[in-house]
C-alpha cells in the first residue's frame, strides 16, 4: 500500500525528518509513537502532501505510484485520507456540503451522521465553534464519506471525553475495515485476510489502543524511526522507561 | 480613491420618454437580462406590488395587496400633504453636491407604504433602471412602514446593456414606526463606467425592526454610499448585511452608520468584502447615545489578486456608560491551510478556492423569509460564476 524510502523532510528550512523508511502492506494498521516535536505530524503531512512540508530527499510510493511530488488532491483521489488533529473552519460551507465533497460523487450512507451522533451538526458551518470531540466526529464523518484506502489519523483521541472515545474507536475500526468482529456470519480470519484498508495512527496518550488494535508499532524520536515492534509491547515499554531509554535500548540491541 | 470627483453635472439631464408597460414581462429581453440578477420577478407573481422606473419614466407601477401603497414619490407628494413631514427629513439636501442636485432635478422614485398593522404577505419589488447612455438618473424614494405593519422590499438597480457610462443618484428615506418591521434587500447590477451615489437615511421607532441586505458584485466605476440609520425609540433594532465584490477598475466606498439614540436599541452591521482587483473602502460607524444599547460591527475582507485593496474602517463611538459596543475586522487572503484541507478531501486547488469564496459570500441573512434568502443565494451564485 505505502512505501517510504529514505525520506527527508524540512519545515521552513529546518530538517524535521531524516532517513525515514516505512512499509505498510495492504490491510495493515501501524501506530506511530513519539514525544512532542518528534515529527509525527510532519510525517503524516508529508504523506498527505501539504506545501509546508518540503521533501528534500527520498520517495513516497502509494499503490505503486510515486506520489512524492503530487499535489494534495491527486493523493486524495488515489485513496489517501487524513484525519486532521486541528482542522480549520470553513466559513459558509455546511457540513452537509462538505460531506458531499468528501464522497467525491459516490453514494454516501444517509445513516452515517446518525451513527456519529452528528445529525444536528449537518447544517452547521464546517468545524465552526465545534468542541474537541465534535471536531473528531466531524473529521471521522468526512473520512467515512471519503472512504480512503490509506487512513492517516493524527491523534484521534486528543480532546475527546471518555464517553465518546469508544465511539471514536469504533468509527476508526470501521474505516480500517476492522469492525464487526462479533459478526458471526463472517469468519474473523477470513475477514482479516480479505482486508485491504491500511492505516497509520499517531497516538500520544495510547488511549486509542484500548479500542483499535494496530499490527505494527514504530517509535519516532528526533526525526528518525528508531524502533519497531508489537504496538502494545512497545507502548508498555515506553510507559515504563520513557522514550529516551526505549530508543537507547533499540540502538544497543541493533 | 484619489480619482477626481465626478459630479452629476457632467452627465445628461434629459432622457427620452419611456412607454408604460402593463407588465414587466413586456420589457425588452436585453433589459430583462440585466435585471434578472437583481431579484426582479417579471411576472409579478409572489409580489405584493411592483414599481419600475426607467431613466425618468415610470414604466410600471401596481399593487396587489390591500393596505400597501406603491406610487411615484412625486405623485405621493401631491396626494398627501402630511408627506412634508417625511420628505427630505432624514436626508439633508445640503449634505453634498449630489443631494443638492437631487433636490433640483430628481424625478419620481418609489413611495411604498404599509398601513398600520398590515403585514404584506409577499415582497414589494422596485427597480430603478438606467437605460440612456450618459444620463444622470436622480430619484427620491420614501418608504413608510406604519405602526405594527410588516413589509418586505426587494430593489433591483441596474443599468442597461447599451449604457457605457452614467450616474445614478438615489435619495432614500425610510420610516419604520412603532413595532413595525421592514426587510429591505437591494441588489445592484451596474456597468463598468457607472457612477452610483445612493444617499439614505432611516428612522426606526420604538420596537421597530429594520433588516437591510445589500449585494453589489458587478463592476461599477464608483459606488459611494454611507447610509445613516437612527434608532430613535426604545428597543429598536437594525441588522445590516452587505456583500461587496470589486473587480479590477471598481472603486467602492461603502459604509453603514447607526446612531443608537434610545435605551435598549440594538445594531449589527456585517460586511463581506472581496476584491479580484478593485478597491473597497468599507466604513462602519456606530454611535451609542443611550444606556443598555448593544452594537456590533463586523467586516471580513478577502483579497484574491495581487492588485486590489480593502480598507476597513470600523468606528465605535460610545457616549454614555453602559453602552456595549464591539467590532471585528479581518482582511487577508485565503488561508493555504483551508485550501489544502479541501484538497485533502479531493478538490483541486481551483475548486477548493472557489468553494471557500462561495462560503465567504454565503452570508445567512437573519430574519429573511426562505424564498428571499433563496433569491439572494441565487443572485450571489450567478454573480460568482461570472467573477471566478
Amino acid at each position: 500500500m505505502l512505501e517510504i524510502n529514505g525520506l527527508k523532510v524540512a519545515v521552513a528550512g529546518k530538517v524535521i525528518l531524516e532517513d525515514i523508511n516505512l512499509v505498510i502492506n495492504d490491510g495493515e494498521a501501524h501506530v506511530l509513537f513519539g514525544p512532542n516535536g518528534s515529527g509525527k505530524s510532519t510525517l503524516l503531512g508529508a504523506i498527505a502532501g501539504f506545501s509546508r512540508y518540503q521533501i528534500l530527499d527520498g520517495e513516497i510510493i502509494f499503490k505503486g505510484v510515486d506520489i512524492t511530488h503530487k499535489p494534495v488532491h491527486e493523493r486524495a483521489l488515489l485513496g489517501v485520507g487524513l484525519m486532521f488533529q486541528r482542522p480549520p473552519t470553513i466559513k459558509g460551507l455546511s457540513m452537509r456540503d462538505m460531506v458531499r465533497i468528501c464522497a467525491q460523487g459516490h453514494e454516501f450512507p444517509e445513516e452515517l451522521p446518525q451513527r456519529l451522533n452528528f445529525t444536528d451538526f449537518m447544517h452547521r458551518e464546517v468545524n465552526h465553534g465545534f468542541s474537541g470531540g465534535e471536531l473528531k466526529r466531524s473529521e471521522l464523518l468526512q473520512l467515512m464519506a471519503q472512504d480512503p484506502d490509506l487512513v492517516l489519523l493524527d491523534e484521534p483521541e486528543s480532546g475527546v471525553d471518555i464517553e465518546n472515545i469508544a465511539l471514536i474507536g469504533e468509527s476508526i475500526n470501521q474505516l480500517l475495515d476492522r469492525d464487526g468482529l462479533n459478526d458471526k456470519a463472517v469468519c474473523p480470519r477470513r475477514k482479516r485476510e480479505m482486508r485491504r484498508k491500511s492505516g497509520l495512527v499517531i497516538t500520544h496518550t495510547g488511549h486509542i489502543l484500548n479500542y483499535v488494535y494496530p499490527d505494527v508499532g514504530h517509535v519516532l524520536f528526533n526525526g528518525r524511526l528508531s524502533c519497531m515492534g508489537n504496538p502494545r509491547e512497545l507502548f508498555g515499554c515506553i510507559q515504563k522507561i520513557g522514550y529516551g531509554e526505549c530508543v537507547r535500548c533499540s540502538q544497543t540491541c541493533s | 480613491m484619489s480619482d477626481k470627483k465626478v459630479l452629476p453635472q457632467s452627465f445628461k439631464k434629459e432622457s427620452p420618454r419611456r412607454a408604460y408597460l402593463d407588465s414587466l414581462e413586456r420589457l425588452d429581453i436585453l433589459d430583462r437580462n440585466r435585471l434578472v440578477q437583481t431579484g426582479i420577478e417579471f411576472s409579478g407573481t409572489d409580489r405584493s406590488g411592483t414599481f419600475m422606473q426607467m431613466d425618468d419614466s415610470i414604466v410600471h407601477c401596481g399593487v396587489e395587496q390591500p393596505g400597501v401603497e406603491v406610487l411615484s414619490t412625486e405623485e405621493a407628494v401631491s396626494r398627501y400633504d402630511w408627506l412634508a413631514d417625511y420628505y427630505w427629513k432624514s436626508v439633508s439636501p445640503e449634505a453634498d453636491e449630489y443631494t443638492a442636485y437631487a433636490r433640483e432635478y430628481s424625478r419620481h422614485g418609489y413611495f411604498i407604504r404599509a398601513l398600520p398593522g398590515v403585514k404584506a404577505s409577499y415582497p414589494v419589488q422596485a427597480s430603478l433602471y438606467l437605460a440612456e447612455n450618459g444620463f444622470a438618473q436622480a430619484v427620491h424614494n420614501i418608504v413608510i412602514v406604519e405602526e405594527g405593519a410588516e413589509l418586505n422590499i426587494i430593489t433591483g438597480c441596474a443599468s442597461g446593456h447599451a449604457v457605457r457610462t452614467g450616474m445614478h443618484l438615489g435619495i432614500s428615506e425610510f420610516y419604520i414606526k412603532k413595532n413595525a418591521k421592514l426587510t429591505f434587500t437591494m441588489i445592484h447590477n451596474w456597468g463598468e463606467d457607472m457612477y452610483v451615489h445612493p444617499r439614505s437615511g432611516m428612522v426606526v421607532e420604538e420596537g421597530g425592526v429594520f433588516l437591510s441586505n445589500f449585494v453589489c458584485m458587478h463592476p461599477v466605476h464608483e459606488l459611494k454610499m454611507n447610509p445613516l440609520t437612527r434608532l430613535t425609540g426604545p428597543g429598536a433594532l437594525v441588522r445590516s448585511n452587505s456583500i461587496l465584490v470589486a473587480q479590477p477598475g471598481v472603486k467602492m466606498d461603502v459604509g453603514s452608520r447607526v446612531w443608537l439614540e434610545a435605551p435598549n436599541t440594538k445594531a449589527e452591521i456585517i460586511a463581506r468584502a472581496l476584491t479580484t482587483g478593485g478597491d473597497i473602502l468599507n466604513r462602519g460607524h456606530l454611535r451609542g447615545d443611550a444606556a443598555g444599547i448593544k452594537a456590533h460591527l463586523e467586516c471580513h475582507g478577502l483579497i484574491l489578486s495581487p492588485e486590489g485593496l480593502i480598507h476597513a474602517i470600523p468606528e465605535l463611538e460610545a457616549r454614555v456608560a453602559g453602552a456595549e459596543m464591539s467590532h471585528e475586522a479581518a482582511v487577508g487572503k485565503i488561508a493555504q491551510e483551508e485550501i489544502e484541507y479541501l484538497m485533502a478531501r479531493g478538490l483541486s486547488e481551483e475548486e477548493a478556492t472557489s468553494t471557500i469564496v462561495r462560503g465567504f459570500l454565503n452570508v445567512k441573512m437573519d430574519g429573511l423569509p426562505a424564498e428571499l434568502q433563496a433569491e439572494i443565494d441565487r443572485a450571489v451564485k450567478q454573480n460568482q460564476d461570472s467573477i471566478m
